[in-house]
This record gives C-alpha cells, sequence and structure tokens, in this order.
C-alpha cells in the first residue's frame, strides 16, 4: 500500500501528459545564406540582417598579393524579415556595379511531435542588374543587364548538429555570350555541422547542368566556419567564386581548386530589431 | 480445559488481527481512491515569466503553455515548461537562449515537483488568498537542484489559481555565459510563474 502511493509521487504530470505537441525545428543554420547561396533558414519578424560581404583575390597569387587580401570586392546588403515565413532582401556588388533583389518565402517548415513534417521548403525569387559599362561603345539596353533566379530549398535539420539542404536553381540571363545559354539548371547542396555551440562548418556547392562553357567556368564551391558572437555572426570560408550575388557566382566562377585558385572570403552579418514582438509581461 | 482456554484466546486474537488488517486496508483503499478522483487541478496554459535586468539590456521572456498538476490532497504540485516555448521580444535573443544557454535540443523541458510545506494553514475551500511555501526540486538545463519559494494561492469559489515569483542564478544550472557578453547578461533572473487551475476530471 504504502510503496503504491509512494510511486504516485512524482508522476502527477501523467495525468494530462497527451504527448510531445507539434513543435517547430529551428536554427538549422546559424545564417540565412550557407555561405553563397541561400539557406533554409530566414531571419525574424521584424529583424533587419545588414551584410557584408568581401571576396579576396585568388589565394595562388602568392605573398606579392599577400595571398589575394590586397584586392577584394565587396557586397553590400539588407534583409528584412516581414513575417516569420518571408524575408526580402537588396544588395550591391562592387563586381560589375551590380545590384540584386530577392524575395523568400517559406512554404512549409520542418516539425516535430504531432502532425510533424520532415523538412522544410522554401522558395526563393530574386533578380539581379548589373550597371558596369561596356569597355566597347556598344551600348547595352536595359534589359540585356538584367537576371532572374527561381530556386526551391528542400532543406532538414537531422540533428542539433547537422544539417542538409538541396536548392534546385533556374537562373536566366536576358543577354548571354555566343556559345552559351540563357537558362541555366543547377543543383544546389549545402550543409553545416555545428562544431560547437558557437562554431559551425559549411559547405556551399552547385552543379550546373547545362549553360556556360565548361571549359572556362567552373562549379561553385565554398567550405568555411560560421562563428557567431552575440548579435555577429562572421562566415569565414574559402571560395573557387568571386561572385556574390546568384547570376555571378552560379554562371561566373573560375577558379579551379585543384590549382589552388580559391579566394578567401567573409560574410559578415549583423541584424538589428527594428519591431519587437509584443508579449504579455507578468510583473 | 486450561489448554482448551488459551487455545480459544489465541483463535480470537488471531481473528481480531485479521479484522485490523482488513479495516486498514479498506481505509487506505478509500483514502487513496478519494486521492485519485477529486483532489487534483490542473492547467496547460500557466504562464511563465522571467526578468534579467543587466546594464546594457534586459531580458525577458514568456512561455503560456506550461502544464501543471496540483493535488489539494497532499499539496504535492509539478510543473513543466517546454523551453522552446518562451517567447522573446526579439528573435536573436530567442534563438541565443535556445542555441546557446539552456540548449532548448539536448534539454527541451525544465521540471519543477515538490510541495506546499504549510499545506494544513491554508483553507482550500474559502474564499480568500493564502501564503504559502513551497520546496521541491527544479530540474533545469540537465541540473536539478532544490529550491523554496513563496507562493500565493488564490480561491475563488471553487477555482484555485496561484502566483509565485523567487529568484535564481544561472552558475546553479550551469549555464554559461560567453566572457564576451559578461557584462550584458544579469547572473540572477527573477521567475514569476501564474497558473489558473482547473479540476482534473478523470
Amino acid at each position: 500500500m504504502v510503496s503504491a502511493i509512494h510511486a504516485q509521487e512524482g508522476d502527477l504530470l501523467k495525468d494530462v501528459d497527451s504527448g510531445p505537441e507539434k513543435e517547430y525545428v529551428t536554427n538549422a543554420f546559424k545564417s540565412s545564406r550557407v555561405i553563397n547561396g541561400h539557406s533554409m533558414e530566414l531571419i525574424g519578424a521584424g529583424v533587419l540582417d545588414f551584410r557584408i560581404l568581401h571576396r579576396f583575390g585568388q589565394v595562388d597569387q602568392g605573398s606579392y598579393e599577400m595571398f589575394g587580401l590586397d584586392q577584394a570586392s565587396m557586397r553590400m546588403g539588407f534583409d528584412y524579415g516581414i513575417s516569420r515565413n518571408l524575408t526580402i532582401g537588396i544588395g550591391r556588388s562592387t563586381l560589375r556595379k551590380e545590384f540584386d533583389g530577392f524575395l523568400k518565402y517559406r512554404l512549409l517548415q520542418q516539425s516535430k511531435g504531432k502532425n510533424s513534417f520532415p523538412f522544410s521548403f522554401i522558395l526563393v525569387g530574386g533578380s539581379t542588374l548589373y550597371t558596369l559599362k561596356s569597355a566597347d561603345s556598344v551600348k547595352k539596353s536595359f534589359n540585356s543587364k538584367v537576371s532572374y533566379y527561381y530556386q526551391g530549398i528542400i532543406g532538414r535539420k537531422f540533428n542539433s548538429r547537422l544539417s542538409l539542404q538541396l536548392t534546385p536553381t533556374i537562373l536566366h540571363r536576358n543577354f548571354v555570350e555566343a556559345g552559351d545559354k540563357n537558362e541555366t539548371f543547377s543543383l544546389g547542396f549545402g550543409g553545416r555541422f555545428k562544431l560547437s555551440k558557437r562554431v559551425a562548418f559549411v559547405c556551399d556547392y552547385f552543379m550546373n547542368m547545362n549553360g556556360f562553357p565548361k571549359e572556362r567556368f567552373e562549379d561553385p564551391l565554398s567550405v568555411g566556419i560560421d562563428i557567431e558572437t552575440g548579435g555577429h555572426v562572421f562566415q569565414l570560408h574559402f571560395s573557387n567564386s568571386a561572385g556574390m550575388n546568384e547570376r555571378a557566382f552560379i554562371t561566373e566562377t573560375t577558379g579551379k581548386w585543384g590549382k589552388g585558385e580559391v579566394r578567401f572570403g567573409f560574410n559578415l552579418s549583423r541584424v538589428f530589431t527594428i519591431k519587437k514582438k509584443a508579449i504579455n509581461k507578468l510583473s | 480445559m486450561i489448554v482448551l482456554n488459551i487455545h480459544k484466546q489465541i483463535i480470537t486474537k488471531q481473528i481480531l488481527m485479521n479484522m485490523k488488517m482488513v479495516i486498514s486496508m479498506v481505509l487506505l483503499a478509500l483514502i487513496s481512491i478519494a486521492g485519485f478522483s477529486q483532489e487534483k487541478y490542473y492547467t496547460k496554459s500557466g504562464k511563465v515569466s522571467f526578468y534579467s535586468k543587466a546594464p546594457l539590456e534586459d531580458i525577458e521572456a514568456q512561455n503560456k503553455n506550461a502544464v501543471s498538476v496540483f493535488d489539494k490532497s497532499t499539496g504535492q504540485v509539478e510543473v513543466s515548461i517546454l523551453m522552446k516555448a518562451f517567447e522573446f521580444e526579439k528573435s536573436l535573443m530567442q534563438e541565443h537562449f535556445n542555441e546557446n544557454y539552456v540548449e532548448s535540443d539536448k534539454f527541451p523541458k525544465s521540471v519543477f515537483k515538490g510541495t506546499i510545506t504549510d499545506l494544513p494553514e491554508a483553507d482550500f475551500t474559502k474564499n480568500g488568498k493564502y501564503s504559502t511555501t513551497v520546496s521541491g526540486k527544479l530540474t533545469l538545463h540537465g541540473e536539478t537542484k532544490d529550491i523554496i519559494a513563496p507562493a500565493t494561492f488564490i480561491i475563488n469559489n471553487g477555482m484555485i489559481s496561484v502566483i509565485s515569483e523567487f529568484k535564481m542564478t544561472l552558475e546553479d544550472y550551469k549555464i554559461s555565459i560567453p566572457s564576451i557578453v559578461k557584462d550584458k547578461i544579469g547572473r540572477e533572473v527573477k521567475i514569476v510563474i501564474e497558473i489558473n487551475y482547473e479540476l482534473l476530471k478523470r
């Protein structure tokens, strides 16, 4: 009798336990970009993400160029979270004096517990416009400088350390060189592996399925680490690409990893909370 | 004759003992049935808030989905809190809270199991406010510590509500703060709990 009463002690919660509730899986990546490409992560509602990206020159240039550090190309961008499932962003790259903008919408979010769903599905649509004057006197029309891209991101956080995603992408350039194709189909692979609470290993690769002469251009492959310090996320990486928007890194990557034609680069992300979420305070 | 008498005595003694056993067992059974049927109260929408004051930035969050059961007959209280259900004003704070401080993937829930130590002083049948003390074990971030906190029970026409406020330190629960933000984050956290119980029908 006594033991029966004793066993009951500490199990009161069992009376109302209805199993695990539905819970969204969050923080698959530290940043909204794997490295170059979009990650399955969105920024929070009312949050502004100020992003400064640098890509330096090729490491194989040696010590005279300080292994590429003497040359820098840059992209500055602002992303804003309209809601928890919708992010918009704009950016400007020094390379080709190019503007870019995008819309990113999460259709499905990975969840566990009741009515769980195994992965997240995000749609990204974006456009780029370069404004660099052509070297020859032929004036190009506005339209010819515009490109569009559409992506679907299928991503899953497998556990607290490992997240993987696939990113099928269609890129359309209004104007391409002879021998190239307007439409480029590519498949992006992104992954992160957390090494500690604030440090993660990341890898970002896009495999091109068609388009551009393979003898001149390469598939972009970037590897690096994410370091998070309070409101900042630093992404330090090596990449064979100098481009920092989808058109540039998917179609204009020339470096060969095997020949050491890689560049050091970093993404710096600083978030500001513009609109605070209202929480009812108890006192 | 004498031998027979002794024999009778032994038999009556045995019958008496058996009856005592039966009565006490029935009584115990009755008590436990009463305990199961009537005296338990619960909620799935308890409110838990925390506040941390620091020179640079105050941190506060609220959770509206705390699950709790209160057994009126024994004074036992249990509370279970899903860490990811804490809402912050800033989503980055929420992310850091879950990822870096309480490690919600590893330790999804915080659980309190305790008892009201001065239960007899509170008469839960009359309307009014009753100041009591709750003591028990709080498990958070995989660490279990004894805590004692004041709890005010409010009885209003059979409805039971409880409000409790206490302080805890992050060190007690091995929640580490990196040196880079040491000045931004307060060591001590104030916890406020507000629960409106409903009768648990079985």
